[in-house]
């Protein structure tokens, strides 16, 4: 039965749109900070703009969004709202599921926990990862997503960058060229560094979502951490008054 | 004379609680189980632990009852409403935190707890049965986790439970009808969910409550083991109490304070600054809903099965089935309900055993976290082998245990417990 199991997953794995850990590059790091109320603010208008076309926030509500990351409701409700939403509702993206599957071939995954299931860092790879691949449907593929079936949305801001090859000689030898990293093709309308901050923007707010709380819960946390440690010092003080007579 | 009005309130509660006493045995549950309940004056660090799975038990008890209002137990809904508890539930992250931290902190602290039993031979007579109900507690809390971790209905919830459910599979002839029968359909499905909610909620908690309630009254009966290894009651005072007991209230009431705020300052660090705990207690690959069409890229239990499921997979399959794992990894439970028969030292504690009981408790925590590494990876490169030789010195340290221990040398035992901290 289980080695049924592990046959299953054999079977499965690789047509399971190869996730992120295989793909074997070392994730770039996003330095983001989920405290910076700002760059949260340029990640959420960010998101809305570009992503939520097709990727839902469904486990997050608009006024919850807008009340953490101090974006007043008026703003929110005319600036970052392109659906027919009310701002208690749920973030779900405008396109049909099943449409969705005919022009992507899979409905674009949910992104509220994206940072949770895979990382911070995997996001901000992943955005700067797209390479120029013309046995492609959408003519690019991602470094650290081979295969990926989404289109490059931001290729207008990033440009296109083209894949560097190196040739590799196996042991039989057979002689293929290995993917070793991305290279600048044609400018977008920003700059690298522009861009760099354009993707840990988005980055940090996937963060911010799939955790809402988490940077009141380390707020938090000092205090309740100083509050044992008194705590601590008086139960010691106490047993150590009982134990007096103990001999 | 009028009576002052402190002593006239005194006086009244007095009045209350003999009212209770005809009725209730109140008083003398309280004596039998704190204020007259002697306990040795030299438990060591190792003893706090008994009392902080208490507290994890009421944590989980209360923790779980304010999830269940918010929780929806269907295949649809689940996954979903654990984010509106983290999301729209006000301080429902706090409550969900203290309980997934907190079924973590269960098994650190009631592995800690039985690796005391077996430092200072608090299995031996005359507490066999109460180590035995510390088993059986041992393995409900497995079952325990197991259906609280299916739950939130993430991948590796739906998989781990495939996996799990699947070992049953293995046995000859009923196999299959028991997969059936315990996933109630042909694939793990609401159904399911449904039934692992009603247990892990209602049924093994109850259990668990009672078994716990007979471990402390069986604990009481013969009275506590110690550091020393020796019985207290062999030498009282005229007083009738033993010479080296003291009430457990208030010494060991206060004392324990001291233990639940040391406990507290970790289990909150965890919960406010890391609850995932780098992986560990939360799995980043249960957050994404469960997909019986994808399966993780490697299918681990939590930390704490990690062990038991490296001996799992150290058995290979031989004549056709996979069924010798299980039994090995049954075994491996089943195993610790024997061994107050299975010491044969006449001393108890460590302390005046021989080296080579030491060495065997120190290659067996040693084979106990290597196979718990083995467990978190694939089986591949090195594991294999490290799960095979750490299954053969887990069961080695039980298995030759009365040879060993008779072999072995021991020094003097004191008539009365030596020092106190």
């Amino acid at each position: 039965m289980l080695k049924r199991l592990w046959l299953i997953a054999a079977f499965i794995l690789p047509g399971a749109a190869a996730s992120a850990q295989d793909a074997g590059f070392p994730l770039l790091h996003a330095d983001t900070n989920i405290n910076d109320v700002q760059s949260l603010q340029r990640g959420a208008r960010d998101f809305m703009n570009y992503c939520s076309g097709c990727h839902s926030l469904q486990y997050l509500r608009y006024n919850r969004v807008a009340k953490d990351l101090r974006i007043p409701q008026a703003t929110m409700a005319s600036d970052l709202m392109f659906t027919s939403h009310k701002p208690f509702d749920h973030i779900v993206s405008a396109m049909p599921a099943a449409d969705s599957v005919t022009w992507f071939g899979k409905q674009p995954p949910d992104l509220t926990l994206e940072a949770r299931y895979q990382s911070v860092d995997y996001i901000y790879s992943f955005l700067k990862g797209f390479y120029a691949d013309k046995t492609r449907l959408w003519g690019v593929n991602n470094m650290y997503f081979p295969n990926v079936g989404m289109p490059f949305v931001l290729a207008p801001l990033q440009g296109v960058q083209k894949p560097v090859y190196k040739s590799v000689t196996d042991p039989g030898g057979q002689t293929r060229m290995e993917l070793i990293g991305v290279a600048p093709m044609t400018p977008g309308s920003m700059t690298p560094e522009q861009y760099d901050r354009f993707v840990r923007d988005i980055a940090n707010f996937l963060d911010y979502t799939a955790e809402p709380i988490k940077a009141q819960r380390e707020s938090m946390g000092i205090f309740v951490t100083l509050f044992l440690l008194v705590f601590f010092a008086f139960a010691y003080l106490l047993k150590k008054e009982y134990w007096k007579d103990v001999h | 004379m009028a009576a002052s009005p402190d002593s006239a309130d005194a006086g009244k509660s007095r009045g209350l609680i003999h009212w209770i006493d005809q009725r209730f045995p109140l008083t003398s549950l309280w004596k039998e189980h704190l204020a007259e309940y002697y306990a040795p004056k030299n438990f060591n660090f190792w003893y706090f632990f008994g009392s902080l799975a208490l507290l994890v038990l009421v944590n989980q008890i209360v923790t779980g009852i304010f999830l269940t209002m918010n929780y929806k137990p269907s295949a649809a809904e689940a996954f979903g409403s654990i984010e509106y508890i983290m999301n729209d539930v006000k301080w429902g992250w706090l409550i969900r935190y203290m309980h997934t931290t907190g079924a973590s902190a269960f098994f650190i602290v009631v592995y800690l707890h039985m690796f005391r039993a077996l430092l200072y031979g608090s299995a031996r007579k005359p507490r066999e049965l109460l180590w035995i109900f510390g088993c059986v507690i041992f393995v409900l809390l497995m079952a325990e986790a197991f259906m609280g971790y299916v739950l939130p209905w993430g991948n590796m919830s739906f998989w781990g439970a495939q996996v799990i459910t699947s070992l049953f599979g293995s046995l000859p002839v009923i196999g299959g009808t028991l997969v059936e029968w315990i996933r109630g359909d042909y694939v793990i499905a609401d159904a399911t969910l449904n039934r692992f909610f009603a247990l892990h909620v209602a049924a093994l908690p109850l259990a668990l409550v009672f078994l716990v309630i007979a471990h402390v009254m069986a604990l009481h009966e013969v009275g506590s083991n110690n550091p020393d290894g020796i019985e207290i009651k062999k030498l009282k005072g005229p007083d009738g109490h033993p010479l080296d007991g003291i009430p457990f209230h208030p010494y060991y009431t206060v004392k324990d304070i001291v233990g639940v705020a040391g406990f507290l300052l970790l289990f909150c660090g965890v919960i406010f600054f890391e609850p995932n705990f780098g992986g560990l207690f939360l799995e980043a690959a249960n957050y994404v809903p469960a997909n019986p069409l994808q399966t993780p890229p490697d299918i681990t239990p939590v930390w704490y099965f990690t062990p038991y499921y490296a001996m799992l997979r150290a058995v290979p399959s031989f004549a056709g089935t996979q069924v010798w794992g299980v039994i090995v990894m049954g075994s491996a439970v089943v195993v610790l309900f024997f061994v107050p028969w299975l010491d044969r030292s006449p001393v108890k504690s460590i302390r005046y055993k021989g080296p080579i009981y030491k060495i065997a408790l120190a290659l067996f925590v040693m084979a106990f976290v290597t196979l718990g590494i083995c467990g978190m990876h694939p089986p591949a490169g090195i594991y294999p082998l490290l799960a095979r030789v750490g299954t053969a010195a887990y069961f080695a340290f039980f298995l030759l245990m009365p040879w060993y221990t008779k072999i072995d040398s021991v020094k003097p035992v004191p008539e009365r417990v030596t020092g106190h901290a």
